[in-house]
């Protein structure tokens, strides 16, 4: 029972994660809560279902495809919404994104309906049995896609020279342009990275509960700022460390409180955490 | 190799480079000297393009630059080492030396100039894994500076690299400025310590609210009244009595 919950968590708070990692890194580098981070996961999943009812094309083609889309979706919302905000009071570009969160949701309504469809490609998943715990290989599937994704971002922040500029924007903006570091730029791909982790977490869920609907990204997106904050925004360890965390507590207070419960239980933490550590759980950056 | 002609720059509405002129030749080490608030940083932002003038011209090597954007300055071989180092703190040091080459194409070349760097500044290679944050203040100095040589600039901006440092260690940093100047590197060098400027100096300008109110070569200046009591130290008596 113990175990089962925490293995589903840290299905969950897998994914989580990955959302998380979009709103710590744009945070990061602009100073900036993308409150349209949980559209972005909606985006993805919505343009891989539609591709894969349209065209038989393969599973990953699809799934590389939503990806792409929530990443650029995610390019046009910062050209658009956050660039020409910047340099004003902080409260201005966090309105934007909250109307962007709203104004994408509305439209995928408007363009897709309110209605859940179902992921057009049926996959036949075993369950396992380890250690009496049942295990679906869907769940591992999903665990490891997600921390594959990790384990690349992180690769690419410490190891490539795009990483450690972005990570030189998010430290000191002047100082980066003085190396020849092009801001704007930096600005750009972190946005195209975190909308396109987002995405994949989207279309992950979409096969996962096997739904899609215009609305899906409100409640994940909201729980994976709680785990940002939990972790420490800012701090791409600690969203990582935040989301799994997050996914066993819920999961653990769906188990052993009452499944009702289990959103409450996020945002429970989420202000604990604010009231304890706001800095979170690893310490984030101050901006 | 550089020039303003009569710059204005702004902070939003506040005027604070008032018609800035000066020039820098090839090969020389040139001091921007004066008090607090003067503008000095301010001129330097102005030529590394981090803030724009709103009248006046910066030309470099010919090119007016005043419209292009820091990054652009870089790769025209202007580095700027700002005031209070900026090192970039949570990245390894071997990380702010490969960001100083950040505009760079020829990644050979790049690769050399790190080992001669790393050989030149053996902290840098000892330390190179290490949270540049964790550097002492000279160390933060040297590193930053090593960041900007790896841009192989023609043209070097200093603010005030021996601000804070012990006096062995601001020894050291002038021993750097002038190796710079026997490599062939240009410096447009902004000091506090203006006796230490002007003695690697060839030649000199005191800033003073915004404007550029002295100048000359570096022996004119030490010898000039004005600076002596404002800038060398000295009391009222002292240069009243030479
Ligand atoms: N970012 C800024 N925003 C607004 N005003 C500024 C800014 N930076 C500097 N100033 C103002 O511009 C004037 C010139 O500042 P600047 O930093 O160029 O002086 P400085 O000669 O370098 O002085 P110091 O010797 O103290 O470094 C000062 O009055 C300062 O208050
Ligand atoms: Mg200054």
């Amino acid at each position: 029972m113990l175990l089962q919950q925490i293995l589903n968590g840290l299905t969950a708070g897998s994914v989580y994660a990955l959302i998380a990692l979009g709103y710590t890194m744009i945070y990061g580098i602009l100073g900036l809560i993308n409150f349209a981070q949980g559209e972005l996961y909606m985006a993805g999943a919505f343009a891989t279902v539609l591709l894969l009812t349209a065209y038989k094309v393969n599973f990953f083609v699809a799934f590389f495809f939503g990806m792409g889309v929530a990443a650029v979706l995610g390019v046009i919302l910062e050209r658009i919404a956050f660039r020409p905000l910047r340099g004003g009071h902080p409260l201005v570009p966090l309105i934007s994104a909250i109307g962007a969160s709203i104004f994408l949701q509305s439209l995928a309504l408007l363009l897709f309906g309110p209605a859940d469809r179902s992921f057009p490609i049926q996959f036949e998943f075993a369950a396992l049995e380890i250690a009496g715990v049942s295990v679906s290989t869907l769940q591992l599937a999903i665990f490891g896609a997600a921390l594959f994704f990790m384990a690349l971002l992180v690769a690419f922040v410490k190891y490539t020279k795009f990483g450690k500029a972005i990570m030189a924007t998010a430290l000191d903006q002047d100082t980066a342009r003085l190396m020849g570091i092009n801001v704007d730029r930096m600005i750009a791909i972190t946005f195209f990275i975190g909308s396109a982790l987002s995405g994949a977490a989207g279309i992950m869920m979409a096969i996962y509960y096997n739904t899609t609907y215009p609305r899906m990204g409100l409640l994940p997106g909201l729980k994976a700022f709680s785990a940002a904050v939990l972790g420490g925004v800012g701090n791409i360890p600690g969203a990582i460390v935040g989301g799994l965390l997050l996914g066993v507590a819920e999961n653990l207070g769906a188990g052993y409180l009452s499944s009702g419960y289990k959103d409450a239980v996020a945002f429970a933490i989420l202000i604990i955490v604010l009231l304890v550590r706001p800095k979170g759980l690893l310490g984030g950056r101050s901006h | 190799m550089l020039t303003l002609k009569s710059v204005h720059s702004y902070y939003g509405s506040l005027h604070v480079l008032k018609g800035v002129s000066l020039h820098v030749r090839a090969g020389e080490i040139v001091a921007l000297l004066g008090a607090n608030g003067a503008g000095k940083t301010t001129t330097l932002k102005t030529i590394s393009g981090l803030l724009k003038p709103r009248k006046g011209q910066v030309e470099f090597q010919g090119e007016d630059i005043s419209r292009l954007s820091a990054e652009a300055i870089v790769q025209r071989g202007i580095a700027h080492v700002p005031e209070g180092r900026r090192v970039f703190s949570s990245l390894s040091v071997a990380a702010n030396l490969e960001l100083g080459a950040f505009a760079r194409r020829d990644h050979q070349a790049v690769k050399s100039d790190l080992q001669e760097i790393q050989e030149r500044f053996p902290i840098l290679r000892e330390r190179a894994k290490q949270p540049a944050g964790t550097l002492s203040g000279g160390e933060q100095q040297i590193l930053a500076m090593a960041r900007a040589l790896m841009a192989r600039p023609k043209l070097l901006l200093l603010d005030e690299p021996s601000m804070g440092l012990a006096p062995r260690l601001v020894k050291q940093i002038f021993a750097i400025i002038r190796h710079l100047q026997e490599t062939g590197t240009t410096i447009l060098l902004i000091e506090q310590n203006a006796r230490a400027a002007l003695k690697v100096a060839d030649r000199g300008y005191v800033m003073e609210t915004g404007r550029i109110s002295l100048d000359g070569t570096a022996a004119e200046l030490m010898d000039h009244n004005e600076v002596k009591r404002a800038y060398l130290g000295k009391g009222y008596q002292e240069v009243w009595e030479e």
